[in-house]
């Protein structure tokens, strides 16, 4: 693949100062509300990852960046603009890969292409992009024939044609199987190491886990969490549990030296410790009490 | 995979680059729906074939055969049908698929896809007429336009009653509801309009409040200046004003062009409205 036009990032939005920030969000539909004071940085070149349950404002977070849905308070900036009035030079800079993509059923991929590179003035060329995402086979079949996963990977081609600096990944996996999601995640490996700036939602764990270089966990309407995928949750994730048998009853600690519990415990105990275990919390475990243990955080 | 662009960007393509790419997209879309093309095409000539079929003897006021009375009216409702319908149900659709989202997201200037949905108009426009009045002319003897002036007329008719209709089918598009039930009721309308405003009938032959609720809508007036292009001179003189009314027909059909862009500009959405 050719690599044309890379340039330095320009003086200025180089460095520390974040690719979109996001300052006291605010959505209601209908009196009820989606987004309660959302704070989100997402710095030059990452993957960030806004990862939470069906519901918690993923998707309309995702909008109100892309300048498709107004918010009713907060400020947001996304590469140096407010979403709200920015205009078309600013779209060219921004790539979208939407939930329901849909390019036009009758077109066959080629076609679908090459009409919408007429809509950027830096359109990557054609054949680059189906190699890309591996379309080459399929570059003369309608888009409507093509399979799930194919069309998700058109999409990404449609998202990136324009060489945007800053790309939106909205639930990009859903759906899939897990051969497809590989080579998905691979279609997002290769978009960062060309420098751009993804900023993906996922309810998947491991799909967060394995792309993002910080995670951030969304729950009622806030962000609870952010940290990279290993370090996500902080204390909860110190915590160990441990277990064993007395009596014939079940017992259990939860703490953050389980050496001292265990020296305690073996101290009492002359003989075998039935059931003994030492557990860790796993990425789930920490999610789910994130999710679940914010105040007001009931699953919406 | 490489290449991002954080330098200077060129600034973004014309509207009129994207929208000459807009026209040439919704013509090759449109020849791949078959349904609709063969609707499209079909539908004034199987009404030529069946009306005159039923009613082939009959003659209208002024001594004029009823397929050439006929013949009038139909290319008009054809003209509605192509424009008006299409458009207002295509647009439904494709808001409903997503299509107009992204659009929305690459910053399409709405211009741009408003004349694209008008480019693909006159091109449709011009095949279905140009199958409808052969058959008419040799298959039912009706004579075409007697000279160029009539030629014009019906030149400048047509093209002000698709833009009217295109224009008023992009504004009934943002009608609430589903996609499906705003085709219905796109349907309906069309339907009721074509009764209302002489198609079928001797608009004389309809009562009078049925002619002046039609008078207010621009199907009357492109039937009436279709028949002013095919009908003979002292045929005028059965028209509710004794007239051809051109100067009316301009008028109110640009009217309605104005009011659809009108509307168009203030309700125009690409998505479907929030939840």
């Amino acid at each position: 693949m050719t690599s044309t036009q890379v340039a330095p990032p320009p003086a200025g939005t180089s460095g520390t100062s974040p690719v979109v920030s996001v300052r006291g969000l605010r959505k209601s539909y209908g009196g009820r509300a989606v987004l309660d004071g959302l704070d989100l940085d997402v710095r030059r070149g990452e993957c960030f990852a806004l990862l939470g349950p069906n519901g918690a404002g993923k998707t309309t977070t995702i909008e109100v960046l892309e300048g498709v849905r107004r918010r009713d308070a907060g400020e947001v900036r996304v590469l140096g603009e407010d979403p709200a009035t920015a205009g078309r030079a600013w779209r060219a800079r921004i790539g979208v890969v939407s939930q329901d993509e849909s390019a036009g059923q009758a077109l066959s991929v080629r076609e679908a292409l090459d009409h919408f590179a007429a809509y950027t003035s830096t359109p990557r060329p054609t054949d680059e992009l189906l190699a890309a995402v591996g379309l080459q086979e399929q570059a003369g079949v309608r888009v409507g024939r093509l399979s799930g996963g194919q069309r998700r990977r058109l999409a990404v081609a449609l998202g990136v044609q324009g060489r945007p600096e800053l790309v939106f990944l909205d639930e990009p996996t859903t759906g899939m199987d897990p051969v497809a999601r590989r080579q998905f995640w691979q279609l997002v490996r290769d978009l960062r190491a060309g420098g751009t700036t993804v900023l993906l939602t996922t309810h998947y764990l491991e799909e967060a886990a394995e792309l993002a270089d910080r995670v951030g966990v969304v729950a009622g309407g806030r962000l609870v969490d952010v940290a990279p995928p290993e370090e996500i949750g902080g204390q909860l994730r110190r915590r160990s549990t441990v277990r064993w048998r007395e009596d014939g009853d079940w017992r259990q600690v939860s703490t953050e030296a389980p050496a001292l519990v265990l020296r305690d415990l073996l101290a009492a105990t002359p003989h075998e410790v039935p059931g003994l275990s030492v557990t860790r919390p796993s990425l789930e475990d920490v999610y789910l009490s994130l999710v679940g243990a914010t105040p007001g955080g009931e699953q919406r | 995979m490489t290449a991002v662009l954080t330098g200077t960007r060129p600034a973004p393509p014309s509207a009129a680059r994207i929208a000459l790419a807009r026209v040439r997209l919704e013509l090759t879309v449109f020849a791949r729906e078959r349904q609709l093309v063969v609707f499209t095409f079909a539908y004034p000539v199987l009404m030529m074939v069946i009306f005159s079929a039923i009613l082939g003897g009959d003659e209208r006021p002024g001594d004029i055969p009823f397929p050439q009375y006929f013949l009038a009216g139909i290319a008009a409702t054809g003209i509605m049908l192509i424009s008006f319908q299409a458009v207002g149900t295509t647009i439904a659709a494709e808001r409903e698929a997503g299509l107009l989202a992204r659009l929305q997201l690459l910053g399409t200037p709405p211009a741009a896809y408003f004349a694209g949905k008008v480019g693909q108009v006159l091109v449709a426009l011009a095949a279905q007429l140009a199958l409808l009045l052969p058959v008419a002319r040799y298959g039912y003897d009706v004579p075409m336009p007697v000279d160029l002036a009539h030629w014009l007329t019906f030149g400048w008719v047509a093209v002000l009653g698709a833009l009217a209709g295109t224009v008023l089918g992009i504004a009934v598009s943002a009608l609430p509801g589903s996609a499906s039930s705003v085709t219905t009721g796109i349907s309906a309308l069309a339907l009721v309009l074509q009764f209302f405003s002489g198609v079928f009938f001797g608009f004389l032959e309809l009562p009078g409040w049925m002619q002046q609720l039609a008078a207010l809508f621009p199907l009357k007036w492109l039937t009436q200046g279709m028949r002013s292009a095919f009908l003979p001179e002292q045929a005028g003189a059965f028209e509710v004003a004794g007239g051809w009314e051109h100067g009316r027909t301009v008028l109110v059909l640009g009217a309605w062009v104005i009011i659809g862009l009108v509307v168009c500009a203030r309700t125009f959405r690409w998505r479907r409205a929030e939840g």
